[in-house]
C-alpha cells in the first residue's frame, strides 16, 4: 500500500468524523457560553487527515508568526496528542474574548495561560469526549499544558514521533464578543490508532445509518 | 395522511441517520434530502413539504436562516432545528422562527415525540 492510500478514510469515513467533531465543539460552544455568558461561535469548516510533515507545512505556509498550543495527550483504543492551535498573536485577544475585555493588559498577560488552558481543555475535551462515547471508548485525558513555538516545534514533542504519524487536522473559527479567532485543532496519532479509529467509524456508521443506502437521488 | 418531509444537512451520514429514523417511525412518509440551504429552498419553490428537519450548523446559510426563509415559502410547515449547540439564544433563535430545538445526535424517540406533536398539530391522531 502507498503511503496516501495507507492515509486514507473513505469518504463516509470523513463524514462521519465531521459530524463527531462538530457535533463536539458544538458542545463545547455550549460549555463556553456558561463560562463567558455571552453567544459563542465555534464551528469546524474543514477537516483533512494529513501527515505530520504535511501538517507542520500548512502552519509554516499560513502562520508566519508564532503559534500558542493547548496540548493534552490522549490514551485508550485511540492513543495520540491533541492540540488547539492559535497564531500567537491572537491569543491574547482570546484571553479578551473570553474574560470580557475590560481588564487592564498586565492582568489579561497574567490571566492568559489560565485562561488559555481552560478554554482549550473545554473545546478539545468537548471534541474528545464526543468521539470516545460516539464511539462506544473511553479516553483518557491529561492535564492541558501550554506549549508555544512554530509547527515543527508543536508536531516533535517528546518522545519523538513516529514516522508514520497522522495528524487530524481541523480548522476551526471561534468568536465571541464581536472578535473573530481563527484556530485548528490538530489530533496526532499513529499508525496503530488511525486502523483502530477506521474501525471504529465503520461500526458507528452502521449503528447509525446501519441498512440505509443512500437514496439514489440524494446528493453526494 | 403521510406528509413531505425535508431532510437538510451538510453531513450525508446525518441524513442517513435521520432517513432511517423516520424510516422506522414512518415508512410511508415521502422524504427528500438536501446538503445545504440553497439546494433546500430551490425544492421547496418546486414542491410542498409539511416537515422540515434542518441541521444548524451548515456552510453557508444555518439552520435558523433556512427556518425562516422556509416559514415565509410554506407558512404551515412544521420546523425543527438539530444541533448539539443547545446555547440559550440558538434554542430562542429557533422558537422565535417557531422551530423546536431538538438535540443532535438525533434519537429516534425525540424524533418520534417531535412528529406526533407535528401531527396532532395538523390535526392528525
Amino acid at each position: 500500500m502507498s503511503d496516501q492510500s495507507r492515509l486514507a478514510l473513505g469518504d463516509l469515513q470523513i463524514d462521519a468524523l465531521t459530524e463527531l467533531v462538530n457535533i463536539g465543539v458544538s458542545r463545547a460552544a455550549a460549555s463556553l457560553r456558561e463560562l463567558v455568558n455571552q453567544q459563542v461561535f465555534l464551528s469546524v469548516p474543514r477537516v483533512t487527515l494529513v501527515s505530520r510533515a504535511e501538517a507542520i507545512e500548512i502552519l509554516g505556509t499560513s502562520e508566519d508568526k508564532g503559534l500558542v498550543a493547548v496540548h493534552q495527550i490522549f490514551e485508550g483504543d485511540i492513543t495520540g496528542r491533541a492540540l488547539l492551535i492559535f497564531p500567537e498573536i491572537n491569543s491574547l485577544e482570546l484571553v479578551r474574548a473570553v474574560t470580557g475585555g475590560a481588564l487592564p493588559l498586565e492582568d489579561i498577560i497574567e490571566l492568559e495561560q489560565e485562561a488559555l488552558a481552560e478554554t482549550g481543555n473545554i473545546i478539545l475535551n468537548g471534541c474528545l469526549a464526543t468521539i470516545a462515547n460516539m464511539l462506544h471508548r473511553s479516553l483518557k485525558m491529561s492535564l492541558p499544558e501550554i506549549l508555544r513555538g512554530h509547527g515543527k516545534d508543536l508536531f516533535n514533542l517528546a518522545p519523538p514521533p513516529e514516522a508514520g504519524d497522522v495528524v487530524l487536522f481541523l480548522y476551526i473559527n471561534f468568536a465571541v464578543r464581536e472578535r473573530d479567532i481563527r484556530g485548528y485543532i490538530a489530533m496526532l496519532m499513529d499508525m496503530p490508532s488511525l486502523e483502530a479509529l477506521r474501525g471504529l467509524l465503520d461500526e458507528f456508521i452502521e449503528r447509525t445509518a446501519g441498512g440505509m443506502a443512500p437514496e439514489v437521488n440524494a446528493p453526494a | 395522511m403521510p406528509f413531505q418531509v425535508l431532510i437538510v444537512d451538510d453531513s450525508k451520514l446525518a441524513r442517513m441517520a435521520i432517513a432511517k429514523a423516520m424510516n422506522n417511525l414512518h415508512p410511508d412518509w415521502t422524504r427528500v434530502e438536501a446538503p445545504n440551504a440553497d439546494e433546500a429552498i430551490a425544492l421547496a419553490r418546486q414542491q410542498h413539504f409539511d416537515i422540515a428537519l434542518l441541521d444548524f450548523n451548515m456552510p453557508g446559510r444555518d439552520g435558523l436562516e433556512l427556518a425562516a426563509e422556509l416559514r415565509d415559502l410554506h407558512p404551515g410547515i412544521s420546523l425543527a432545528v438539530i444541533s448539539a449547540n443547545h446555547q440559550t439564544e440558538i434554542v430562542n433563535q429557533a422558537h422565535d422562527v417557531g422551530a423546536i430545538f431538538l438535540s443532535k445526535p438525533l434519537t429516534e424517540k425525540a424524533l418520534g415525540q417531535f412528529l406526533v406533536q407535528v401531527q396532532q398539530s395538523k390535526g392528525q391522531p
